[in-house]
């Protein structure tokens, strides 16, 4: 098969790829590496991401890390299949690509985070260190305020259609709603609304699937 | 006039933009924001980015804020003008993508934190933290190890052209290479020659120049 990816069914980073993959409908060969005995940090996969992180990608030849990029890459290459991803006008993808960069450096920053502090650490036996988690959680909620305030203008962040920028939070936000941080989700009606949206799609619930074992 | 920047010369992601509209060739009208007086917090600075970050970007009636997504619009847009800075084929425009997410995701990180400890702190009268410093260039040291054996391979990080990917680092780079960083930088030959070729561009001299004719 020409697509594969490289990764773990509980890499937040390697499911941003899977679902771009499910919601193009595209066919792939999902090739497990094993993080717990740190198989990326070791060839065959440090030729494929020299920063020995999940997910690698391949397509025939072509070989990416990154999961944004992978996924931008899978949207504009993949255009005419499946859900439309990217906006081919340069103004609209524009500002598709404004909330592009406000999931990577806001959204992501804190939310990794406190996905580390809530779920990996228990994972690996490690304390949570609560006074971080609540400093997070009101960085988190200060970025969900001006989420609040554009989602209250516009059903998607982009606009009013589905977008990569909406896509790239699905893992992340999967993860935290298994937290008490669900509560700052709730707690902002519009963002509310929009995860509700997010987590019901299709493609999502396939990625669910795929990940269980 | 257009096309619009609002922020301060020396900000490291106006500067950003400042480089892109260079390349392009692309005329346009710089809005100082008194960062010092805090007006970037402020309405009506909020309202063209609400998260109260410079820059904010305005092309005729599109606004635009996040200084990597600015550019990318920028590079598309005027496609056609000055420097070609991104890649129409999806395959070579994946590989200018990858190390755009490389630039953003690890080499950012500990090039912010140093150029924060090392330049603007000492401008705003605070004090250093040496173990910050030492810290950061490990992870620096680390990230160029990777850039060190892409640049062996590739004259550019994207490819065999100069494009995005090259250019996002040019702010820190600048700044990082007129402190003790530059040891770090020289410590791998070809990521050395690299940032040595792109901070001779024009386009980028001509931003260095505006950010010394600024008063702070």
């Amino acid at each position: 098969m020409a697509i594969k990816v490289h990764g773990s069914p509980l890499s937040p980073a390697a499911q941003r790829v899977l679902l771009a993959l499910a919601e193009k409908d595209l066919e792939y060969e999902f090739i497990l590496v094993d993080l717990r005995s740190g198989e990326q940090k070791k060839e065959p996969f440090i030729s494929i991401n020299p920063f020995g992180q999940v997910p690698g990608f391949e397509d025939g030849d072509l070989k990416l890390f990154e999961s944004r990029a992978i996924t931008k890459y899978i949207s504009h290459a993949y255009a005419d299949k499946g859900t439309p991803l990217i906006d081919q006008d340069p103004k609209k993808q524009a500002i598709i690509g404004v909330w592009l960069e406000v999931e990577a450096h806001r959204f992501d920053a804190v939310g990794q985070k406190l996905n580390f502090e809530l779920l990996i650490k228990g994972f690996k036996g490690l304390t949570t260190d609560e006074a971080a988690v609540e400093q997070l959680q009101g960085e988190l909620g200060k970025v969900l305020d001006v989420y609040e305030g554009r989602l209250g203008k516009s059903k998607y962040l982009a606009g009013e259609e589905y977008t990569l920028a909406d896509l790239h939070h699905l893992p992340l936000i999967n993860n935290l709603f298994k937290t008490k941080v669900k509560a700052l989700f709730d707690e902002r009606p519009h963002v509310g609304a929009w995860c509700a949206h997010l987590l019901a799609r299709p493609a999502w619930q396939k990625v669910l699937e795929a990940c269980k074992f | 006039m257009a096309i619009k920047v609002h922020g301060s010369a020396f900000s490291i992601a106006v500067m950003r933009v400042f480089a892109c509209l260079n390349e392009k060739g692309l005329e346009y009208e710089f809005v100082r924001v008194d960062m010092r007086a805090g007006e970037h917090t402020k309405e009506p600075f909020l309202s063209l980015n609400p998260f109260g970050q410079v820059p904010a970007f305005e092309d005729g009636d599109l606004k635009l804020f996040e200084s990597r997504a600015v550019n990318q619009y920028i590079a598309h847009a005027y496609a056609d003008k000055g420097n070609p800075l991104i890649c129409q084929d999806p395959r070579k425009m994946a590989i200018v993508s990858l190390w755009m997410e490389v630039e953003a995701q690890k080499y950012d990180a500990p090039a912010a934190k140093l150029t924060r400890e090392l330049i603007i702190k000492p401008l705003l009268g605070m004090s250093t933290d040496d173990a910050i410093v030492e810290e950061q260039e490990v992870q620096l040291a680390k990230v160029l190890d990777v850039y060190e054996a892409r640049l062996a391979q590739s004259k550019y990080l994207g490819g065999d052209s100069f494009s995005l990917a090259d250019l996002h680092h040019l702010p820190t780079m600048n700044y990082l290479i007129g402190t003790r960083v530059k040891a770090v930088f020289d410590a791998h030959p070809h990521v050395s020659s690299w940032c040595a070729d792109i901070l001779a561009r024009p386009a980028w001299q001509k931003v260095v120049a505006m950010k010394n004719n600024q008063r702070l």
